[in-house]
């Protein structure tokens, strides 16, 4: 069982996860963000649940859609919106975005614009792990679209072989991109692809932030104890587009205000009221303190200066 | 000095910097056992182990991936993929991935991977498993395009390439795996990024890279039988590209000759003749010319007429020295 302490801390950061993407999004709106973003919202229990397991020294890869992970692992909000800024002051400088934004010393090696791309890389982080024999995990986060990625099939089948300490965590929103999922695939479940591969395999309600975090503690405990992979499928929902202004045609209002009853904070709020973990005074305290950490960080992103050309050359080779 | 062949010095390298450094290891298809499907990596799964020699599923993507993750977090990975053109099936890996993630993320990693590639026909291996794609990489900035063209320069350009913290890509030839040479007992390092005076000349410069030096060195020997002393440069490195060591002999010669034996159009033949064009336009006494195969697909059996030759080389030379 999860102590309050660390229920409470799931919660707060799910709270922040989405308070900040909603910052996001209005900031976006008014035209302050160049580039593209993808918002997670509807999604926080599985970033949450999952990062809820890991310790600093492990390991994430992100995508497209990765604030919310990002956020879950622990990174610096005033650097992170530094960097969605396109500022000096981000974790990348100014060169990554949104999109790819990495942040080494929180274990967040990278998230990736190309759909799958980063899930042979967590071949390596987790290979390094048991090469040098640290107890350590790479949790390689990636949609359902990518799963019809070979880089999945290429990748899944190697970590079973070696064994090697690594959770792909599917988070499954039911979109890929502009498609839904009964469109590009005859499964229901994508898990049920593991036992091809030969390793665990398991599909979780990804609404529901104490299911994820219990079956992600199992996947990751297999890994630390070099028991192999585990594909871990996290079933959510898109409250929003693909990206941030997509206005959605492909979806009918009536499925995206379903999607939008599956709330996973609101879940997760009933059960810490019923359990008496926390009071609506409480909730009141951690949305102060959200909105304050949101404010400082977006007055440090807007105040740190864009790269000179200098900046330009920096960095393509060592 | 001892004489050994191009194969064999690449698998001293690789041993040498095995030993050297707990930290490299080789991943590929069939690198432990069967010893690489040339033989560069035999002996290693007995010196050094299975922890260190690891043979994959044919998967090249997640080679190179795993090369790339595993280098982010301090290892020296050395990946074998089979042939240049099997390259393509982890372009993403390469191209998205491995040459951008410093940058990409700020600076933050350091990405020593080396990935060993045969390149070049003449082996009548066909379409699939004879092209040169050098100048594909040698356009993406992030990555080191290394092109050795005897066993002295592949054996001192691969230990270099490991100790690299750059991802490099190291461009083998495998009409030159059986080719004999000359190399030190002792170890030795070669720079990346510095071409190498093969024979010099006073009339033309001949700028080669990979199986092409040697073609080019016949056509010198033939040409100054005619009195045409031809210097011979050859590029060892791709990308960083030695403009010094070209501008130097083009301000000698005033001619100069770019030979590869990728497809002519769109080649680094193209990059060379227009950077010598764009810096040093006045040195030149004739258009520069380019020595490459014609723009079609290797061909089966039909290699003779495609692979460029010291016979092409030496009409080149002429038609710049009768200009």
């Amino acid at each position: 069982m999860v102590n309050k302490e660390k229920l409470l801390e799931m919660f707060y950061l799910m709270v922040k996860i989405r308070r900040v993407e909603e910052c996001l999004l209005d900031i976006f709106a008014q035209g302050k963000i160049p580039g593209f973003i993808h918002v997670s919202i509807g999604q926080e229990a599985v970033a949450v649940g999952v990062c809820s397991c890991l310790e600093q020294n492990d390991y994430i890869f992100t995508t497209h859609r990765g604030h919310g992970q990002a956020i879950a692992k622990g990174i610096d909000l005033k650097r992170f919106m530094a960097e969605i800024y396109g500022r000096k002051d981000g974790y990348c400088k100014g060169k990554s975005g949104s999109m790819h934004i990495a942040c080494k010393e929180m274990g967040i090696v990278g998230s990736n614009g190309i759909v799958g791309g980063g899930i042979p890389i967590s071949l390596g982080t987790s290979f390094a792990s048991m090469f040098k024999g640290e107890g350590n995990v790479t949790i390689c986060f990636f949609g359902d679209g990518a799963v019809n990625e070979g880089t999945f099939h290429e990748s899944l089948n190697l970590a079973s072989l070696w064994n090697l300490p690594v959770v792909f965590c599917c988070e499954n929103n039911g979109w890929a991109q502009f498609t839904p999922q009964k469109v590009y695939m005859k499964l229901e479940n994508i898990s049920t692809r593991a036992e091809a591969y030969g390793m665990a395999g398991v599909t979780v309600d990804g609404d529901d932030v104490l299911k994820v975090h219990e079956e992600a503690e199992k996947a990751i405990m297999r890994a630390r104890k070099g028991q192999g992979p585990t594909l871990l499928e996290c079933k959510t929902h898109r409250w929003f587009g693909h990206f941030a202004g997509d206005a959605q045609k492909y979806r009918s209002p009536k499925e995206i205000q379903e999607a939008r009853g599956f709330d996973p904070i609101g879940k997760f709020q009933k059960f810490l009221f019923k359990s008496k973990y926390i009071s609506p005074e409480y909730v009141n305290t951690i949305e102060a303190k959200i909105k304050s950490e949101i404010e400082e960080a977006i007055a440090f992103a807007e105040n740190s200066p864009i790269g000179g050309i200098e900046e330009l050359f920096n960095d393509v080779y060592v | 000095m001892k004489e050994t062949r191009y194969i064999k010095a690449i698998a001293e390298a690789l041993s040498e910097e095995m030993a050297r450094d707990e930290n490299v290891f080789v991943i590929g298809e069939d690198v432990g056992g069967p010893g690489g499907a040339f033989g560069a990596t035999k002996g290693l799964l007995e010196t050094f182990g299975e922890r260190r020699v690891k043979d994959t599923p044919i998967s090249e993507s997640a080679i190179v991936g795993l090369a790339i993750g595993a280098a982010a977090q301090g290892l020296r990975p050395v990946a074998e993929i089979m042939f240049v053109d099997f390259l393509t099936v982890c372009m993403d890996q390469i191209v998205n991935q491995m040459a951008k993630m410093r940058y990409m993320f700020g600076g933050v990693y350091k990405l020593p991977v080396v990935i060993r590639a045969p390149c070049g026909g003449g082996l009548n291996a066909g379409p699939q498993h004879s092209q040169c794609l050098e100048s594909w990489f040698a356009h993406v900035p992030g990555l080191k395009v290394v092109m050795p063209a005897t066993p002295y320069d592949v054996k001192g350009l691969l230990k270099t390439s490991i100790r690299d913290d750059n991802p490099v890509l190291f461009i083998e030839n495998k009409a030159l795996y059986a080719m004999k040479g000359e190399i030190p007992e002792e170890e030795y390092l070669i720079p990346i990024g510095k071409a190498d005076v093969k024979r010099e000349g006073k009339d033309v410069t001949v700028v080669a890279t990979s199986r092409m030096v040697h073609q080019a060195l016949e056509a010198a020997k033939s040409l100054s039988n005619e009195g045409i002393e031809v210097e011979v440069i050859d590029l060892r490195t791709i990308s960083p590209l030695d403009k010094e060591t070209i501008f130097k002999s083009v301000e000698k010669t005033s001619k100069l000759v770019v030979t590869h034996e990728a497809v002519k159009a769109f080649g680094i033949g193209a990059e060379i003749a227009a950077m010598v064009c764009e810096e040093m336009i006045d040195c030149l006494d004739a258009p520069v010319l380019r020595v490459g195969a014609p723009f079609v697909p290797v061909p089966f059996n039909l290699e003779n007429f495609y692979l460029p030759n010291s016979g092409d080389v030496i009409k080149a030379v002429k038609k710049v020295m009768e200009y």
